[in-house]
């Protein structure tokens, strides 16, 4: 596979440009802190910090219940690996307004760094695809970035980013953790109150 | 219609109505005989949609996601699926988010099939230690009132509620 030459911080700005037009769902550590920098921990997204392998299907449940969004789900290797049978799930359903971005560092990095199975051997373009997902896109240099921000702004969904970075730190951001407040904070910002 | 979903269809259309009434636009499963007729009406019906899982928790997680936008849906198993599901269901405890589930029971009343009486008989337990109130129908004439305090509890007091057919209701598969 292509050399990894990406840094995970400060891309997602670069693909989202403007996160108001979407409805966020993340996964937990990591992406999630890259992420609720993107919005500024805003009311349009919903973090996690446990569930690990929720992330996708909370998302599907999102899209297919708000039709008229556009929902992304942000998670890391770990998180999607713990559940890939989502893929298949999603691919079934096949939401237009769906588009899963991975942020794969190719290991555990909230645990110690332990090295994960796409650091080896694994490949999730391939998963996804071999799931039914039509619209893949792998990006893993800063060069790529302006792709993936057309890709996601363009054609219609599902569609899988994988974003294979660097090992290192996630973005340097704190969010709310308590999932009671995030939940009703969301479904004030969605429902209007 | 299976031979499982054909059995089930009298209370399976009664059911459905009532999930669909209370507002229930979402339903997702793993078939079981116990589900399979109301899966069918789901799928068939043009105001609900019906999802078909590769695991369990996958279905709390879908709920959860349907709920931050105001939607209201059903998770459908088998009772050996409720084991797949405890670390998701964190999302009651510790948000709050109102959940439906409809059990179908193996592992109870008449079974045959010893494989399935460890985890049957952990359901209710398990559920409890997860905060899921559950509302168990072991006769016909009661499945309307217990749904009903199921959709309540859920949807209007804001619980996870688990609706659990048992095998008296359902009726045991001989082996």
């Amino acid at each position: 596979m292509t050399e990894v030459t990406l840094n995970r911080v400060g891309a997602l700005p670069k693909i989202f440009p403007n996160p108001d037009d979407y409805l966020f769902v993340t996964g937990l550590a990591g992406p999630a802190r890259d992420a609720a920098h993107l919005t500024n921990d805003g009311a349009n997204m919903f973090t996690m910090a446990g569930c690990m392998g929720a992330a996708t299907t909370m998302g599907l449940g999102m899209a297919l219940s708000a039709p008229d969004r556009n929902v992304v789900v942000i998670a890391g290797d770990g998180e999607l690996m713990m559940n890939l049978g989502s893929l298949a799930t999603v691919a079934t359903e096949a939401p237009q307004n769906l588009t899963i971005v991975c942020i794969d560092n190719g290991g555990h990095g909230e645990t110690g760094g332990q090295p994960g199975h796409t650091s080896r051997r694994t490949n999730l373009a391939k998963i996804a695809d071999g799931a039914g997902i039509e619209n893949i896109l792998t990006v893993s240099s800063e060069d790529g970035l302006k792709d993936a921000a057309e890709f996601v702004a363009s054609g219609v969904g599902p569609r899988f980013l994988w974003l294979r970075v660097l090992v290192g730190e996630p973005t340097a951001f704190k969010r709310n953790m308590n999932p009671m407040e995030c939940r009703m904070r969301f479904r004030t910002a969605y429902l209007g109150g | 219609m299976s031979e499982a979903a054909h059995r089930h269809d009298d209370w399976s259309r009664a059911l459905f109505t009532q999930l669909k009434d209370a507002g229930v636009r979402l339903f997702s499963f793993i078939p079981d005989a116990g589900n399979a007729r109301i899966s069918e009406l789901a799928y068939d019906d043009n105001e609900t949609r019906c999802v078909l899982l590769t695991t369990e928790e996958e279905g709390v997680a879908l709920a959860a996601g349907a709920d931050l936008v105001g939607e209201k849906s059903v998770v459908m198993m088998q009772s050996s699926g409720v084991g797949n599901c405890p670390n998701f269901l964190s999302f009651v405890k510790g948000g709050n988010f109102p959940m439906l589930l409809l059990v179908s029971m193996r592992g109870d009343f008449g079974e045959q099939n010893p494989w399935q009486y460890p985890m049957g008989q952990a359901v209710e337990p398990i559920l409890e230690a997860m905060g899921v109130l559950t509302f168990r129908v072991d006769k016909k004439e009661d499945l309307e009132d217990v749904t009903n305090a199921a959709i309540n509890s859920a949807f209007k007091g804001g619980n996870a509620a688990a609706l659990i057919l048992s095998q008296q209701f359902l009726g045991a598969k001989a082996f």
